[in-house]
Formats: structure tokens, C-alpha cells, sequence
């Protein structure tokens, strides 16, 4: 039995050392693709006459490749901006236009340019860009320059990149694309053998390993991974690494993601984003890892029947639903994410997406809504917020799962329990305003919002919130400071099952007399790092904001002395 | 006038009762130990060696909390009380005074004078110490005999069988612990014990233990003269009050630390609480020492009380307990005596698949409930006293039952097949008037 665990184990670091080569063994090459899809007439030959050596070459690194993509793409922009932006002479000349009468006006501007394309380009966005300064007077010329210089300064930021250039959010995609369809090489040839040998065998090996038993997984501080020791650091820096790359340079994981490309196929119809395969490793990981969970409690069908809810919950809500909507040409909608966790629900894009599909995305809309407005409140009145943390939740599934060797490092000080309702309460409100702001311009169609610019609160909630705390903290951190970083210290919307939780709920944790022994078990595994053994050791109910209902603590009870009820509200305290 | 508090060790007694004077008054405390700096749990002893936890999870408080509630710790052995001067010397020279001090010197572990019992190897179980100690026998041992299947014995043999290290585990008795179980769970959780690979000798008491030559422990021989190899031999055949500080003073003994129901002792100013404290005249169905965590913190709670000037006797109302033999847990509510009693009657209740058994027993005549054994399922205790403070009868404890589980939800429930097996084997009190 020990050594077909050992081969378990020797599987999964051979695939997962295939997985990781997969990263690097790619060769790049842009030689065979139509960049005329992605790129305007104009742009896309400018890329031709930019990229004669580049097209030659054959790159061995998605870094080096996608970072000279990423030269030529600011060349264009150069030289568009070279093509399009008011010429020195040009705002002269219309400095000259004015000079007189010093009050700025709309007439005369055509004959400043000329009659070519990017001449119309200027005065059109002149026009638009100016026209904030239209029947404004100046108290001399050199104010006048300032104010024309400004306008010129605007039309090269936003005119002539978003309309003629490469804007920041198409470059994003144009890299991450690009860089995709210019991968080749035997592996990706090879695409599902190597799916096989890598993610394959890793899924294989990890199964064997979890599924022999062991005492030893028992000794969680004897363990380096567990106990924040060398591999427990290794794996946090891996894990935080994959995210940073994820969210922020996906271009350079494209070796990755065409491992992906057959199940998409299969799935959705379409090649895969990186977004498909990490949904396919995240509910990977939470199956194999749910199996793990299922067979340490072989006797508590508590925490069966939980572990079977959260692997069932991201394998059809979060990963299958959504990409079969695709494929029938539906929005993609996860019917059991909630906002605000789900922060970019309210977003313009996305109320779009969902107006544009009649009854279906009408449907959706209006569940949305509902699951933030009673149905969030009631079920928590009923079962806790655990119905949803530690039952359905995506991010909760793989806390329970893949988190669950991490549970004991949460930190059970007094301390951090105040940092706790802090961060995690500025949050919420930082998810609700940041919602109002959208909305209110999606509405109205003005930017700013009690003097903010409503984009660059959303792009700051998402670049920060949604994928450095949730993400790349909230997961990355699990072999440091526990599996639920992110639901215990940022999740918006576990704060506000928290808050109904805490005031209004017939749920808690039931002491039983003076059966305690202080042993401290039920602390030491509590995830959310609730220091159960302070109430239990005086018999007190624990009714906690953050109590995600895990039942982990009852589980590991040696006297049978907790109880995860919903009872009359009344007996509560 | 402040009076100064000293107390004598930091266990679960000691320091509730530091906690509740604390609560009640601004008068200074002192607590001694030489085992630890700061409480921890002792019976978690065994999830640090079993890697579950470390030894700062065993602290049912921060370090900081001591200090916040003015509780001095001192990390010092005392050697020696002086009752006429109300002082007490440590082993390093000092000294302090205390105008009222409480001993809740716990236990020390049984032995029986068994040749061979201070050799390398052989140790029991019960302090901080005892547990670094275990560390080091057990450092690459493969096999270790334990003597005397009680709690803590168990409790060493999981222990030990979570680092693969082969156990023989020595009971005198008949049944596995049937000194205080009935032999029907007796034999039950026996089974258990046997089938998690321990090997377990009933009938069988240790003779000696045999010296490898550099006194170390060779192995053991049993009184019929089986020899067990073996590198660790754990003796957990009990434990006893602690009280070899106390011999030498003017405060009684028998057993323990003689006590009245206040928890004083002879001498006016000291009280003795926790496993050390003998109680002179003890409640019915209560022992006059009685080493469990509970009985502790009741008493240092009932010791803080009088010494606020609310004079409170100590009144651990109706028994129980609870255990854990390796997979199964156990509760006890009331008195189910291990010999049945002619005035009694018992109603036994077994599921042999799922490993789960009860045991009830009432009287005779007046059907009165006295007391459950329970393993495998979880019980409320608050009903269970309730029951037993009201003296309910059997029926209305078995037609009452689903109130009484606490079994985390969804667990299967065993209610229906107990009753129905209790009626099967009582039919004449399916009629009786409720």
C-alpha cells in the first residue's frame, strides 16, 4: 500500500513537472497567422512593415516573444500618433485663428487641416475634444495656446489610441492572442497526449495518493507543506506566481492553455481562454481533492454530503453550465455566483449582454437580483451563511477541498480577528460604491461619480480586489495563512451573509454542557479562525459573523461537544 | 485589605480559580507552576505528539492575557510550605508569602513497585514533561508495551500507533476497563481496540521489566512468564494525588488533600482543589477524588466563590464523562454501575455494523432512570442531567430520545431501532401511564 502511494505521488510530480515544461517548450511564431482579423487595414500593414525580422524568427520563450510583440504593438502607436496628432504648426496656426478676438469658436477650423484622411481625423476630433472651450474668452494668447495645447493632448490619450491605435485593454488581448496563435511546436501537435501526460497523470497520481490511506496526513505539523515549512513556502510562491500570471500576463501561459483547446472544443465548441483552464485545473483540483475530503471523514455525513454539494456545485454552476450557454450562442452565467462577490454583475457589459438576450437573459438578470435580495437573506436566516460559503461557493469549494490540508495555519489571535471585520467590512463598502458608480453612468452616462471616475474605480476594484486579494492572496496564500484568506478577510459578499448571520439568523454553534475539555482541536482546525474553544470551554453558543459553517470543528471534537444548529432564533444566547 | 492570593499550579483548577477571583476582586494572584510558563490543556497532550496540534494550540489563552488580567505567573518548583509563617521556599531560594493559598497540585502517575520500573523507557503519561520524554524514547522504537487499559492508556496507544510503532497493551482486568464498564460495552470497545491492530491482553499483568544491560528496557514478563520485547514500556494504570509537597506539613492527608465541601482544608487559610483535593464527605454517586478535567474547573470556580466571601460548596451534581477510544466516543450520564445490582434493571442496545452502543440502567421498581453509557453517538448533556435531577422514568427517557441526540445533522439516527428494541424487551411498560 506505502509504495503504490509513493507511486501516486511520483505520478503527480511527473505530470506536474510535464505540466510545468509545458510552460517553456513551446516555440513562437507569428509567421503563420492572419494578423488582419485582429487588426485595422492601416494597423495591420504597419505591423507587416514593422515586424520583417520579427515574422522570421522563431522564438523559444513566450516572455521574449510576447514582450517584442508587445514593442511593435507600441510602434503602432507611435505611428499613429506621429499621423494623427495636431503638429506643432497646426496648433499655431490655430492659436493665429484666434488671436484677435481671443474668444475660442468652432469657425475656420476646417481650413487649419488639410483635405487627407488624418487631416479630417484632426478636425473632427478637434471639434469633439474642444468643444468644452467653444465661446470661451481668453485674457491673452498664451492662455489661449494652453488651453488649444491641452485639447491637442487630450486627442493624443484618448482620440487617436482608442479610434486609431492600440488601446491598453485591446493590447491586453492582442498579446494574450497573438502570442496563443503563434505557439507551435511538437506539444502542441501532440495537443492530447500531453494533455494526458501532464494534467493526465497528475489527476491520475494525486487520485492514488489520496485515496490510500495514511496516518501520516493526520500529522499535519509533521508535514513541511502543512506547517508553513520549505515545501509549504514552495507551493505558496508556485501558487502565487500562477495567479499573477493568470490575471495579469496570460500571454505568457499560452503553452499552457492549448492544453486546454481539446476539452474546450469538446465543451464549448471554441478554443480555450485561460480562463477555461483554469476553471478546468480549479475543478480538477476540487474533485480530486473532494475525494480526499470524502474519504477522511469516511463516518461524518455532515461533511460528505457537504464535500459532494461544493465538488457538484463548481462542476455544473461554475465550470459546465456556463460554458455549454456559449455554445448555444447564451451569455455565460454562473446562476450561483452572487454579487458582490460576483462584482462585475452590475457592469455595463454585462447588463448589456444579458438585455440583448430576450427572455433567457432577462431570466438571469432578475435571479441575480433575487439571490441578493431574499434569497441571500432568507437562507441565511434559515440554515447560516454556511448554505452558501462551505455548500455552493466556488471560491468556499476549493477553500474545503484543495484548502483543507491548510485549515489549521488561520490566525486565531485576538488581532486578527479585529483586522478581520475591518478589511473585510471596507470591502463591502468599497464593492457598493464602486457598484452605485457604475451604474449611476450606466444610467446617466456621466463618468464621474461623487468625483470619481467611475472606470477607474471599477478597473482599481478589479486589478486589486478581484484578483489580487481574491486571487492571487486568496489562493496563493493557503500553505501560509490558511485556506480562507480571502473569505475570512476580503469576500464582500461573505461580509454581508456575516452581517445577517451575526443579527438575524437561526444558526449556530450549540455547546454541550460541560463536556469540554479544552483540548483545543475545534481552534486549532477552525478555518475561519474563530477561537471556538473560548466559547466552548464556557459552554456559551458560538455566533460568529464569519462561522462559514464548515462543521470542521464539531468533526474533530474528541468529546462531542459542538452542534452546527438552526433552532428557534429565541435560544440562541 | 488585599489579601494575596498564591496559587499552586497552573492546571485547569488552578487557573479557574485565578480567573473567578479575578472576576470578583482586585486582590493581588499569584499562580506557581515548574511544569509549563502558561496553562495549556493537558488533555491535549496527545494530539501534540499525534502532530494534530502544536504545543501553543494547547493554550486555552494568548500569552497577553495573563498580564491584561493581572494574573502574576511564576515559573518556579516549590519545595516547601511553612503553614505557621505563610510562606513558601522554591528550589532556587526564594520565597513568597501568601495570606491564602489553594493547592491544585494534581496528579502523579500509579506504580506498583514492579521491578525494572525506573529503567530508561519506562514512563507515564500525564505532564508536559512526561510528553518531551515520550518524544525521546520513542525515537525510532518499533515496539512498545503499555500496562493498564484505562483512559490514558488508550489514549498512549493511539498515540503510539500513529507512528506505526507496534502496541501490546496489558489489562488485568477480564474485560477491557470492566472496573467501571459493564462487560457488554467492556467487550465492545475491547473489539474496537483490537481491530485498529493493538494488541490487546486481557487478563494479564506485568511481572517485571527486563533491562537490556545499559538500563534501558529489554522487554517485559507477564506473571504467566510470556516475555514482550519491547524499547517503551507506558504506564497508565491510573494516576494519584500529587501531594509529596504536602507530607511534611501540618495539613491532612489521606489519599489526598482532605478537604470539606468548601474545598478547605484543616488549616484556615489554604484550600486544595483539583485532582490533589480529597472530599471528605463527597455527594452520592461521587467519588471522594475524582481526576477529571470538569471536576477541576468546578472546583476552582466553587474555591473562588467562598475566598470572594460568597462561601459556595463544591456540588458537581450528577456524573459524567466522556472519552474517546481511538474512533468511537463515549459519554456517560448518572450511574450505570459495572456490576448490576439486583434493585436495577438495564436495557442494552447494540449496532454492531456501525459501531454504536448504549447502555441504560433504572430501578427495578419505580422505573426511575439512573444512568447511560453511551459510545458512538453524542448526547446533550443539559437533558440527560435534566432527566436524571428529575428523576424521569426509563419510558420517558426512551420516548424522548430524539431530544436528547447530538449528533452533527444528517448523521444517521438510531432512535427508532433503540426504542423499538427497548419495547421489544419491555413490552409491559409500553402501556404503562405517563
Amino acid at each position: 500500500m506505502k509504495k503504490l502511494k509513493i507511486l501516486g505521488l511520483v505520478l503527480f510530480l511527473v505530470g506536474f513537472g510535464i505540466f510545468n515544461s509545458l510552460f517553456f517548450i513551446h516555440q513562437y511564431s507569428i509567421r503563420q497567422v492572419d494578423t488582419s482579423i485582429y487588426l485595422s487595414e492601416r494597423q495591420d500593414s504597419l505591423f507587416h512593415h514593422l515586424s520583417e525580422d520579427f515574422s522570421q524568427e522563431i522564438y523559444f520563450s513566450s516572455f521574449s516573444f510576447a514582450n517584442k510583440l508587445s514593442e511593435l504593438i507600441d510602434q503602432i502607436n507611435d505611428f499613429q500618433l506621429k499621423r494623427y496628432s495636431l503638429t506643432p504648426d497646426e496648433i499655431n496656426r490655430l492659436t493665429e485663428l484666434y488671436q484677435e478676438s481671443l474668444t475660442f469658436g468652432m469657425i475656420g477650423i476646417e481650413d487649419i487641416f488639410d483635405k487627407s484622411e488624418p487631416g479630417q481625423f484632426k478636425a473632427n476630433a478637434f471639434k469633439n475634444f474642444g468643444g468644452w472651450l467653444e465661446g470661451r474668452t481668453f485674457s491673452n494668447a498664451e492662455e489661449l495656446k494652453t488651453s488649444i495645447e491641452a485639447v491637442s493632448e487630450n486627442i493624443k490619450l484618448y482620440g487617436v489610441i482608442n479610434q486609431k491605435g492600440i488601446d491598453r485593454y485591446k493590447k491586453k488581448d492582442l498579446l494574450y492572442t497573438l502570442t496563443k496563435q503563434s505557439t507551435f511546436g511538437r506539444a502542441r501537435e501532440h495537443n492530447l497526449l500531453m494533455f494526458f501526460l501532464s494534467i493526465g497523470l497528475s489527476i491520475i497520481g494525486a487520485f492514488i495518493y489520496v485515496i490510500i490511506p495514511d496516518k501520516k496526513q493526520q500529522q499535519v505539523y509533521k508535514s513541511s507543506i502543512s506547517n508553513r515549512g520549505w515545501l509549504g513556502i514552495l507551493t505558496g510562491t508556485y501558487l502565487i506566481l500562477f495567479y499573477i500570471i493568470l490575471y495579469y500576463f496570460p500571454q505568457y501561459m499560452t503553452g499552457w492553455v492549448i492544453l486546454a483547446d481539446p476539452v474546450s472544443m469538446f465543451i464549448k465548441g471554441s478554443e480555450a481562454g485561460p480562463f477555461f483552464l483554469y476553471g478546468l485545473l480549479y475543478t480538477i483540483s476540487i474533485l480530486v481533492m473532494g475525494i480526499r475530503m470524502l474519504l477522511k471523514y469516511p463516518n461524518n455525513r455532515y461533511q460528505q454530503i457537504r464535500t459532494l454539494s461544493v465538488m457538484f456545485f463548481q462542476t455544473a454552476f461554475a465550470f459546465l453550465i456556463p460554458e455549454i450557454l456559449i455554445r448555444l450562442n447564451k451569455p455565460y452565467f454562473d446562476f450561483k455566483n452572487i454579487w458582490p462577490l460576483d462584482y462585475d454583475f452590475f457592469f455595463d457589459s454585462q447588463l448589456n449582454e444579458l438585455l440583448s438576450h430576450g427572455s433567457l437573459g432577462l431570466f438571469m438578470l432578475g435571479w441575480g437580483i433575487f439571490l441578493i435580495l431574499l434569497g441571500v437573506p432568507v437562507l441565511v436566516y434559515f440554515f447560516g451563511k454556511r448554505w452558501y460559503c462551505s455548500w455552493v461557493c466556488g471560491c468556499g469549494g476549493l477553500a474545503e477541498t484543495l484548502g483543507d490540508p491548510f485549515r489549521q495555519l488561520s490566525d486565531k489571535t485576538l488581532k486578527a480577528w479585529k483586522a478581520e471585520r475591518i478589511v473585510i467590512h471596507a470591502v463591502l463598502v468599497l464593492s457598493i460604491i464602486m457598484t452605485i458608480g457604475v451604474v449611476y453612468t450606466y444610467w446617466t452616462g456621466e463618468s464621474n461619480f461623487l468625483g470619481i471616475n467611475t472606470y477607474n474605480l471599477r478597473e482599481a476594484y478589479g486589478f486589486w480586489i478581484g484578483a489580487a486579494f481574491a486571487g492571487v492572496i486568496g489562493t496563493g496564500f493557503y500553505p501560509l495563512m490558511g485556506n480562507r484568506v480571502w473569505c475570512r478577510f476580503g469576500c464582500p459578499l461573505a461580509a454581508y451573509l456575516g452581517i445577517i448571520q451575526r443579527f438575524k439568523s437561526r444558526f449556530r454553534i450549540t455547546t454541550n454542557g460541560g463536556q469540554c475539555i479544552s483540548c483545543g482541536n475545534c481552534s486549532t482546525y477552525c478555518e475561519m479562525g474563530i477561537d471556538v474553544r473560548w466559547y466552548a470551554q464556557r459552554g456559551q453558543n458560538i455566533i460568529r459573523a464569519s462561522c462559514v459553517g464548515c462543521g470542521v470543528c464539531s468533526s474533530v471534537c474528541p468529546r462531542g461537544v459542538l452542534k452546527l444548529e438552526n433552532k428557534d432564533e429565541k435560544t440562541r444566547l | 485589605m488585599a489579601k494575596r492570593i498564591v496559587i499552586l499550579g497552573n492546571g485547569i483548577s488552578g487557573i479557574t480559580a485565578a480567573r473567578n477571583i479575578r472576576k470578583r476582586s482586585d486582590d493581588p494572584i499569584t499562580v506557581i507552576s515548574s511544569e509549563s510558563r502558561h496553562f495549556f490543556s493537558r488533555t491535549a497532550l496527545m494530539y501534540i505528539y499525534m502532530g494534530h496540534m502544536k504545543y501553543e494550540h494547547t493554550k486555552p489563552y494568548e500569552d497577553g492575557f495573563w498580564k491584561k488580567n493581572k494574573i502574576d505567573l511564576v515559573y518556579n518548583h516549590v519545595q516547601k510550605i511553612d503553614t505557621k509563617i505563610n510562606s513558601l521556599e522554591f528550589s532556587d531560594g526564594g520565597s513568597m508569602e501568601y495570606d491564602i493559598l489553594i493547592l491544585a497540585l494534581g496528579s502523579k502517575t500509579n506504580s506498583f513497585n514492579w521491578p525494572g520500573e525506573h529503567l530508561r523507557g519506562v514512563q507515564g503519561l500525564y505532564s508536559l514533561q512526561d510528553l518531551e520524554l515520550l518524544e525521546k524514547n520513542t525515537k525510532d522504537i518499533t515496539k512498545a508495551v503499555i500496562i493498564g487499559g484505562g483512559l490514558i492508556g488508550v489514549e498512549l496507544a493511539e498515540m503510539l500507533w500513529s507512528r506505526d510503532i507496534g502496541v501490546t497493551l496489558l489489562a488485568r482486568e477480564k474485560y477491557f476497563w470492566d472496573n467501571v464498564l459493564p462487560h457488554q460495552e467492556a467487550k465492545f470497545i475491547g473489539q474496537h481496540i483490537l481491530e485498529q491492530g493493538i494488541d490487546l491482553r486481557l487478563n494479564t499483568q506485568l511481572k517485571e521489566i527486563k533491562d537490556d544491560g545499559t538500563g534501558s528496557v529489554k522487554s517485559i514478563i507477564t506473571q504467566t512468564g510470556e516475555e514482550i520485547e519491547c524499547q517503551l514500556v507506558g504506564l497508565t494504570a491510573g494516576v494519584h494525588p500529587n501531594i509529596d509537597l504536602i507530607k511534611n506539613t501540618d495539613i491532612r492527608t489521606n489519599r489526598g488533600i482532605l478537604v470539606d465541601n468548601y474545598l478547605r482544608t484543616n488549616i484556615e487559610n489554604i484550600y486544595a482543589i483539583g485532582d490533589c483535593a480529597e472530599i471528605q464527605n463527597p455527594l452520592p454517586h461521587r467519588k471522594s477524588i475524582e481526576p477529571v478535567w470538569y471536576t477541576g474547573r468546578q472546583m476552582g470556580e466553587a474555591v473562588a466563590n467562598t475566598i470572594c466571601n460568597i462561601p459556595t460548596p463544591y456540588d458537581p451534581g450528577v456524573w459524567f464523562n466522556s472519552a474517546k477510544f481511538f474512533e468511537i466516543e463515549y459519554q456517560t450520564y448518572g450511574n450505570v454501575p459495572n456490576q448490576l445490582p439486583p434493585e436495577m434493571e438495564e436495557f442494552y442496545w447494540e449496532n454492531k455494523k456501525d459501531e454504536k452502543c448504549i447502555h441504560l440502567v433504572f430501578e427495578k421498581e419505580t422505573h426511575t432512570f439512573l444512568g447511560i453509557n453511551v459510545f458512538g453517538i453524542r448526547l446533550r448533556h443539559e437533558i440527560f442531567d435534566k432527566w436524571l435531577v428529575e428523576k424521569s422514568s426509563i419510558t420517558d427517557v426512551i420516548d424522548n430520545l430524539e431530544a436528547s441526540n447530538f449528533d452533527p445533522e444528517l448523521f444517521r439516527r438510531y432512535e427508532k431501532d433503540i426504542r423499538a428494541a427497548f419495547y421489544a424487551q419491555f413490552p409491559e411498560l409500553t402501556l404503562e401511564v405517563k
